[in-house]
């Protein structure tokens, strides 16, 4: 049986689809057979972070309505070996995905695969409400920032009371906290919610840190999932923090600001030192 | 290259930060909002066990437990109000509230 995890944030814009593409490719890479579904209906993305968007044939709706096979929509990644991709359609609207619909795609997708990882829409709505219904496990996707974290803890609620595994009153969906785009540069002058801060209100385990960092925008713009940059800080954060959901102890690291610049330095610039 | 005049700026009294006004805030109307969600999952619960526990000292009748959980501003209250059934000379409604959250 498959784990379904869901990558959800209620709040837009604040690295869910940066994660699933890193998370997923990550557990490919650890030798786990993954799948990422994109759930986000009409404003498809995953298959342009993931750099599969001229393979796309098929779409979730397209299996849902019974016009296309699963194994027809689904995209193999070329470049890492047991991650597939199964797109969102761009083109319905978010009603053609039912619930029915998607149990029945996790349904066969839990016989070949040891993962699903669900891409959720912003909001709280149906398309949101759908990705994570399912779920087993959530990755709540936080930004320091006010309207994120809020957002967050009202998904935790939804998570709590909407999910499967809360209308049949099983164990409840094991919770995940990723705080991305951090910047401890801006922490340190006191202008952002400090990590501490972040775990002390939402209250939840922290699976990692993602650093606000270049290599994000630079990935996207090659279709590479920035997980796979191996220099870059937040590659290399996500693959801590996929190390950590399998079970190992790592330190959090890039919590710390850059060394402030001397006098000398702030007279003269960068050139000095 | 910075000059001079960067210097004096990037030196001069910096805003108060603002990093712990958002923790505040956050706290305040995360109290709020997280009652808001519970509410009517916990107060069935929370009107059997209080009728199984009063039970224990006196005899009341179920029917008769009143709870209510009122949200305000500043402050919100949960009152319980439970009759206690039998002869007039005995009877009498034992009251009790208590504040729930800021
Ligand atoms: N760690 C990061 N550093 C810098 N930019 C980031 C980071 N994470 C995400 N971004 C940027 O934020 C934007 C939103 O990310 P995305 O993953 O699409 O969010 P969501 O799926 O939650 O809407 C994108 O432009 C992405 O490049
Ligand atoms: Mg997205």
């Amino acid at each position: 049986m498959a784990q379904v995890i869901v990558v959800t944030s209620g709040k837009g814009g604040v690295g869910k689809t940066t994660t699933s593409a890193a998370f997923a490719t990550g557990l490919a890479q650890r030798g786990k057979k993954t799948v990422v579904i994109d759930f986000d209906v009409g404003l498809r993305n995953l298959d342009l972070i993931m750099g599969v968007e001229r393979r796309v044939v098929f779409d979730i709706v397209n299996v849902i309505q019974g016009e296309a096979r699963l194994n027809q929509a689904l995209i193999r990644d070329k470049r890492t070996e047991g991650l597939a991709i199964l797109p969102a359609s761009q083109t319905r609207d978010k009603d053609a995905l039912t619930r029915e619909g998607v149990a029945g795609i996790i349904e066969e997708l839990s016989a070949d695969f040891d993962y699903i990882l669900c891409d959720s829409p912003a909001g709280i709505e149906k398309g949101a409400l759908l990705a994570l219904y399912f779920a087993d496990q959530a990755i709540v996707v936080t930004n320091p920032e006010v309207s994120s974290v809020r957002d967050s803890d009202r998904i935790l609620g939804v998570l709590q009371s909407k999910s499967r595994r809360a209308e049949e009153k099983r164990e409840k969906v094991k919770e995940h906290l990723l705080v991305t785009r951090y910047d401890p540069n801006r922490v340190e002058r006191g202008e952002m919610l400090k990590l501490e801060d972040v775990r002390e209100i939402l209250a939840i385990p922290l699976l990692g840190v993602v650093p606000e960092n270049e290599s994000v925008l630079r990935a996207s713009n090659t279709g590479t999932p920035v997980i796979m940059d191996t220099e870059s800080v937040a590659g290399q954060a996500y693959k801590d923090a996929v190390g950590r959901f399998l079970g190992e102890e790592l330190p959090h690291r890039f919590l710390e600001p850059d060394k402030k610049p001397g006098l000398f330095k702030r007279l003269f610039g960068g050139r000095a030192a | 290259m910075m000059s001079w005049l960067d210097y004096f700026r990037s030196t001069r009294k910096p805003d108060p930060p603002s990093a712990s006004a958002a923790k505040e805030r956050l706290q305040i109307v995360l109290a709020h909002e997280r009652i808001g969600r519970t509410r009517e999952d916990f107060l069935p619960k929370l009107q059997q066990e209080l009728v199984a526990v009063v039970a224990r000292y006196v005899a009341i009748d179920p029917g008769k437990v009143n709870i209510n959980l009122d949200r305000g501003g500043d402050m919100s209250t949960l009152a319980i109000e439970i009759e206690l059934p039998g002869p007039p000379a005995t009877a009498g409604a034992a009251r009790t509230s208590a504040a729930a959250a800021r």
